[in-house]
């Protein structure tokens, strides 16, 4: 992310300390490890019986960048996340995660896929019968890492997401919003490079959907996360699409309207009807479609 | 779907699971942990309804044979029925038949819960066999529990029966114990251990299958559980014919 005012002025020997850094920039950007997509869909079809959830369905998640899927309900915006999961398979076509095709891959060689991708549920999806604590170690109990290591990261992760103090609580104590966080920092154990969210702000009033917005904009500008953002809410795209995240002089997390300082570059959108992706691009070139159906979706009448 | 493939397509579904499941055992990982709490929730938390429904099966036996033995001047056998009829044929089915409803209906309900709550796909998801960790575990504290406290409610039966043939009808203790010991034979015993080892499988099998199966919401869930209790109960009483065939077949149970 380039972080240059407009209005600065640049001397001969800050022209000459800033070229080195922007050719380390392009030379970090352009690596052939960052050019492979996190994400690839093509050509995807998958239907249940005569209904046709996904009809060709073609796109990529470079790294760092945050696809928002948008879409009514059923539109199959949720089936795409859990195709990358291998949750569900489809009739043809290719999936690839982070260059891997793993279309026909068996349960037992998607385990090592899904460890590099973090998944947040809609309503959480917390195993109620384990408090917080153990719901943020999950993976890491599984995969058999010392205890002291497990309580460093389960701690690391709750203050990510500002829960530290219900380490102890089982899900049923927590509110929806607590939840869904709960679910977030479970998800981001491991450090995954791809994390998938599907519509975790569904049902939260507004100031906790933007606190969960917020987690996938820092996820997104200081952690270099993949995301796909599945979501029909237009509050999460304008935050999502506007702004970013930096860390201020005092070393805080500060959010930032676009515009001023820089252009994001790194958020894309796509919206899905019927199973087929209407539009693809950037924010504005959302709010400037003639379409329709875009255009009531996007206004809300 | 025609009903004939439906049940095809079922049988097949629950053999799969079966299979996967019987494959799992056999790799790590292997979640002991949870088997443990499993069998305790199924064994020692069955044990007062299966010990009771024991004691007054036996009890209620001896109750409407005994007169019908006096009859015949053969009431110095009645315990021999108690024995025979209990060790051989109630006490697996009827504990079977408790365990459905209360083991089977909560795997059900648990597991369909979580399929309703996405925490299926979320284990999935956090890189755990859903077979391995919740349906392996349950199967095998089945498998395990329900011959034992197949025995417990025999046992329980037993002195049931006893406990009527003393106090109601006055008979000697000696008498009812001789009796109830020239009724059992080896072959019996086994036979009444063999019989829940496979009810257990059938009634994890299906209860494991249609709470993974689940789908609906929580009026869903509700179907799974009454689907599961009804046809593992059903199975279990349909398989005691066969399974009770080719143990006469086999262990000569039965002859005279």
């Amino acid at each position: 992310m380039l972080s240059l005012n407009e209005n600065d002025t640049l001397d001969e020997n800050e022209i000459g300390e800033v070229e080195p850094l922007i050719a380390e920039i392009d030379e970090a950007v352009d690596a052939p490890d960052r050019m492979r997509p996190a994400i690839e869909f093509r050509d995807v079809y998958l239907s249940f019986d005569d209904k046709v959830i996904l009809d060709g369905v073609s796109f990529t998640v470079k790294k760092g960048q945050t696809k928002i899927v948008l879409g009514r309900s059923g539109s199959g915006k949720s089936t795409i996340i859990r195709m990358i999961l291998g949750l569900l398979k489809p009739d043809a076509g290719q999936i690839l995660v982070d260059g891997e095709e793993i279309t026909g891959y068996s349960e037992p060689d998607m385990m090592s896929v899904r460890q590099k991708i973090g998944m947040v549920f809609q309503e959480g999806a917390l195993f109620d019968s384990l408090p917080v604590y153990d719901n943020v170690a999950y993976r890491l109990i599984e995969q058999g890492v010392p205890e002291d290591e497990v309580d460093i990261e389960v701690k690391r992760m709750l203050r990510f997401v500002d829960l530290e103090e219900a380490i102890e609580k089982m899900p049923s104590e927590l509110s929806g919003g607590m939840r869904r966080r709960v679910g977030i920092a479970r998800a981001l154990v491991g450090d995954p490079q791809i994390v998938l969210f599907d519509e975790p702000t569904a049902g939260l009033d507004p100031p906790t959907a933007r606190t969960i917005c917020e987690l996938a904009i820092k996820l997104r500008d200081l952690q270099d996360v993949s995301s796909i953002f599945v979501t029909h809410e237009m509050n999460n795209l304008r935050y999502l699409s506007s702004e970013y995240a930096t860390v201020n002089d005092e070393g805080q997390v500060v959010y930032e309207k676009e515009g001023e300082k820089l252009c994001l570059i790194n958020t894309e959108i796509m919206m899905i009807r019927d199973g087929e992706i209407i539009f693809s691009g950037k924010d504005e070139e959302l709010q400037r479609n003639k379409d329709p159906y875009i255009r009531r979706f996007i206004h809300g009448t | 779907m025609h009903s004939l493939l439906r049940f095809l397509s079922e049988l097949q579904d629950v053999s799969l699971l079966l299979w996967q499941a019987f494959l799992s055992l056999w790799s790590k990982p292997r979640y002991l942990g949870e088997t443990i709490r499993q069998m305790d929730y199924v064994g020692v938390g069955s044990l007062p309804i299966v010990l009771l429904t024991g004691f007054f099966t036996g009890a209620v036996l001896l109750l409407q044979t005994f007169e019908t033995f006096q009859y015949y001047s053969m009431q110095n056998e009645s315990g021999r029925l108690v024995a025979t009829s209990l060790i051989r044929e109630l006490g697996p089915v009827l504990s079977a038949l408790m365990v459905s409803g209360r083991i089977g209906s909560a795997i059900a309900a648990e597991l369909g819960s979580m399929v309703v709550s996405q925490q299926i796909d979320a284990m999935r998801a956090l890189g755990t066999d859903p077979i391995r960790k919740l349906v392996v575990p349950r199967i095998v504290a089945l498998v395990v529990m329900l011959p034992l406290l197949t025995v417990a409610a025999d046992i329980f039966g037993l002195i049931g029966g006893g406990v009527v043939a003393s106090f109601m009808y006055n008979q000697e203790t000696s008498v009812y114990t001789y009796s109830v010991r020239t009724g059992i034979s080896t072959s019996d015993l086994l036979g009444g251990i063999i019989k829940p080892i496979f009810f257990g499988l059938i009634i994890g099998s299906i209860a494991c299958h249609k709470g993974l199966n689940t789908s609906g919401g929580t009026v869903g869930v509700g179907r799974s559980v009454t689907n599961a209790v009804v046809i593992s109960s059903i199975w279990v009483i349909i398989f005691d014919f066969f399974l009770s065939k080719l143990l006469q077949y086999i262990l000569d149970i039965g002859r005279l």
